[in-house]
């Protein structure tokens, strides 16, 4: 007993210090690790700036691509990107939340769902190259839809559903379960628990779901060349407003198109330095918009927590 | 609320769109698009003609990338006007076109040179013959001749690195044909890239390299590598130019570049022929195929071309199977006599 009580303090100490020493090390090691990481990414950014800022003007963005490399814009590219991004968001985030919530709330556990289950998280890892090939053969030729912005924008819905139904359930799987019973305890119904409880305080999380799948299909290059989207188009889609009755339309969902990667692509493989510099400005504005993209949607998020909270 | 957000969201965007498209949007018919797609190799000239004619005649262009091949099976399906290609059709994508229905015009529209290249250290590989080279890059090579000094008595004992074009593309299977001998055939064991930037970067600066691309890759990097010159039949050698492959002295790696016209489209749409009409005048083609790094056809060559397209001369010169040594006149005198 007393041995103990006198071996007790240097015994405790060694461990403490010994556990503080560990504590050290692998605190170390994660900066260092940050720094490779942070160091490589910011590398890379002010790489693509430092190449491609001098050609970041007003005229970049509002001129058609050329041969000539200073006198080449986006216009068409980031139009292109935007209708795109609109279809993909607009398809993909009704569809996927949908799809999400019926899995985790309202599906029965069976050997169906369970498949179901493994499909979805299987699909997420499909390459996008292979999104591309069914929209090329179901899309364009077996439903005649052509190679036009709506069946761009559908195939990288398909290729982020996935990821924004795996963001969905994770987000509703989050939702303490304490207000959902609580919710059913003051006797509120299925539908009432879903709608004003278990949503709203599940939103945060499936916006970032979505943002994460819509930054994603900002990038994508391989699916959209294989249906058929174009590298040279020097004119705009048909303006979706228009002054006289009906005022709205839609033809420019069947409008040919090219998004910013394409332009990137072609860019970065022509012999001519100027276009290099072409290429690197356009990833830095591809960079910008995911960044408009993501600063939009942390915004919502922020405006939909207060909402929660009062 | 998310949905009210993301409508007004789309809204904005649309309007934006809308604010773009007025200026450039002239008549309130909608002007008709010619559709041109198939090889990256002959998108810079597409994109310099499309340009200009689109500047000039009013009508709309579109160019793709789908490659030569890609360009073949969309020509094929009626769905392009022009497929630019690196190669002739192949006998299988002629066969698919005719079962379709769809019959083809063969056009030249530009000359190319694929040059040799090493790096400004490298002293000793000026000049070599094709035989060389094909020691170099014939299938048999692979794992066996890693040195310069198995190419030639005399070279250096340093282990030679080499730099070529990816299996896809049509660079590759016109040097494996004109080296080797046959389409397709070549060593594996170099770097293989879609970019020749990166043959580029590769060689500039490695005195043991050795690599091959397209000639307009060349005049860009004139101080980062140095084109081997061929020893042609005659015994002197010759270096890749726009005059050696224009006069078709840089043999066997001078090649066409082609244009495939759908007669169907040419004969529908009234701005198919007024777009060939354009693009084969040597007043628009000669600078513009210049400015974008490729060679001009010989200027008597351009009215050749537009008797073959008037004539509507269907078929391809080379029956399906790749020919070396080929040149404009060639390509488009035959069709004008038969």
């Amino acid at each position: 007993m007393s041995v103990t009580a006198l071996g007790a303090p240097a015994e405790t100490q060694r461990l403490v210090l010994q556990k503080k020493a560990q504590d050290l090390i692998f605190g170390t090691i994660g900066v260092l690790v940050l720094f490779v990481v942070m160091g490589l990414l910011l590398t890379l950014v002010s790489d693509l700036v430092v190449d491609g800022a001098g050609r970041i003007t007003p005229e970049f963005l509002t001129s058609f691509p050329s041969r000539r490399a200073a006198q080449a814009g986006v216009l068409s590219a980031w139009i292109g990107t935007s209708l795109v991004m609109i279809v993909t968001a607009v398809v993909a985030v009704p569809l996927g939340v949908g799809a999400g919530l019926y899995l985790e709330e309202y599906a029965p556990k069976n050997i169906l769902t369970d498949a179901i289950e493994i499909n979805v998280s299987n699909l997420a890892g499909v390459p996008s190259i292979i999104y591309g090939l069914l929209a090329l053969g179901f899309f364009v030729y077996a439903l005649g839809m052509g190679q036009t912005i709506l069946v761009g924008g559908l195939v990288l819905a398909l290729l982020i559903l996935p990821i924004v139904i795996v963001a969905t359930r994770e987000a509703l799987r989050a939702v303490p379960a304490g207000l959902r019973e609580s919710a059913y305890g003051i006797g509120a119904n299925q539908w009432q628990v879903m709608w004003n409880y278990i949503l709203p305080s599940a939103r945060p999380g499936i916006l970032t779901g979505a943002i994460v799948g819509l930054s994603r299909a900002i990038g994508e290059t391989a699916p959209i060349i294989t249906i058929g989207a174009l590298t040279y188009i020097a004119f705009l889609p048909p303006s979706p407003v228009s002054a006289s009755p009906p005022f709205v339309n839609f033809d420019w969902l069947n409008s040919p198109f090219t998004v910013m990667p394409i332009q990137m692509f072609n860019w970065v493989s022509r012999p001519q330095a100027a276009f290099h510099e072409n290429a690197a400005a356009t990833g830095v504005l591809l960079l910008g918009m995911t960044l408009l993209m993501n600063g939009f949607a942390i915004y919502l998020r922020y405006r939909l927590r207060r909402t929660v909270r009062t | 609320m998310r949905v009210t957000l993301l409508i007004g969201v789309a809204a904005a965007a649309l309007a934006l769109a809308a604010c773009g498209d007025n200026p450039a949007k002239p008549g309130a018919a909608a002007p008709a698009v010619l559709l041109i797609d198939g090889s990256s190799t002959v998108y810079p000239i597409s994109e310099a003609l499309g340009e200009e004619f689109q500047n000039t005649s009013g009508a709309r262009v579109t160019v793709g990338l789908s490659g030569t091949g890609g360009g073949f099976k969309k020509l094929c399906r009626g769905e392009i006007d022009i497929a630019g290609a690196s190669r002739p059709i192949k006998a299988e994508e002629a066969k698919a076109c005719a079962d379709a229905g769809i019959e083809v015009i063969e056009l030249p529209v530009a000359l190319d040179a694929l040059a040799v290249v090493v790096s400004p250290q490298n002293t000793f590989a000026d000049c070599m013959t094709v035989d060389e080279l094909k020691t170099l890059w014939q299938p048999s090579a692979q794992g066996k001749i890693s040195n310069w000094s198995q190419v030639r008595a005399g070279f250096p004992a340093e282990p030679v690195k080499l730099f070529g074009a990816g299996t896809d593309s049509g660079t590759f299977d016109y040097f494996t044909k004109a080296i080797n001998g046959e389409e397709g055939a070549s060593r594996g064991d170099y770097t293989a890239t879609e970019d020749d930037n990166v043959t580029i970067n590769g060689v500039s600066g490695d005195a043991d390299a050795l690599g091959y691309l397209g000639l307009a890759y060349l005049t860009e990097n004139a101080g980062k590598v140095k084109a081997v010159q061929i020893r042609q039949a005659d015994g002197s050698c010759v270096g890749p130019s726009a005059a050696t492959a224009r006069n078709a002295s840089y043999q066997p790696l001078s090649r066409p570049l082609f244009y495939y016209v759908s007669k169907k489209s040419a004969d529908e749409r009234p701005h198919v022929a007024a777009f060939i009409k354009f693009a084969f005048d040597p007043t628009h083609a000669e600078p513009l195929v210049s400015e974008v790094g490729y060679v001009p056809l010989p200027t008597a060559a351009y009215p050749l071309a537009i008797a073959k397209f008037e004539a509507r001369r269907t078929g391809s010169f080379f029956d399906g199977g790749s020919k070396v040594g080929v040149t404009a006149e060639d390509l488009v005198a035959d069709a004008a006599q038969k």
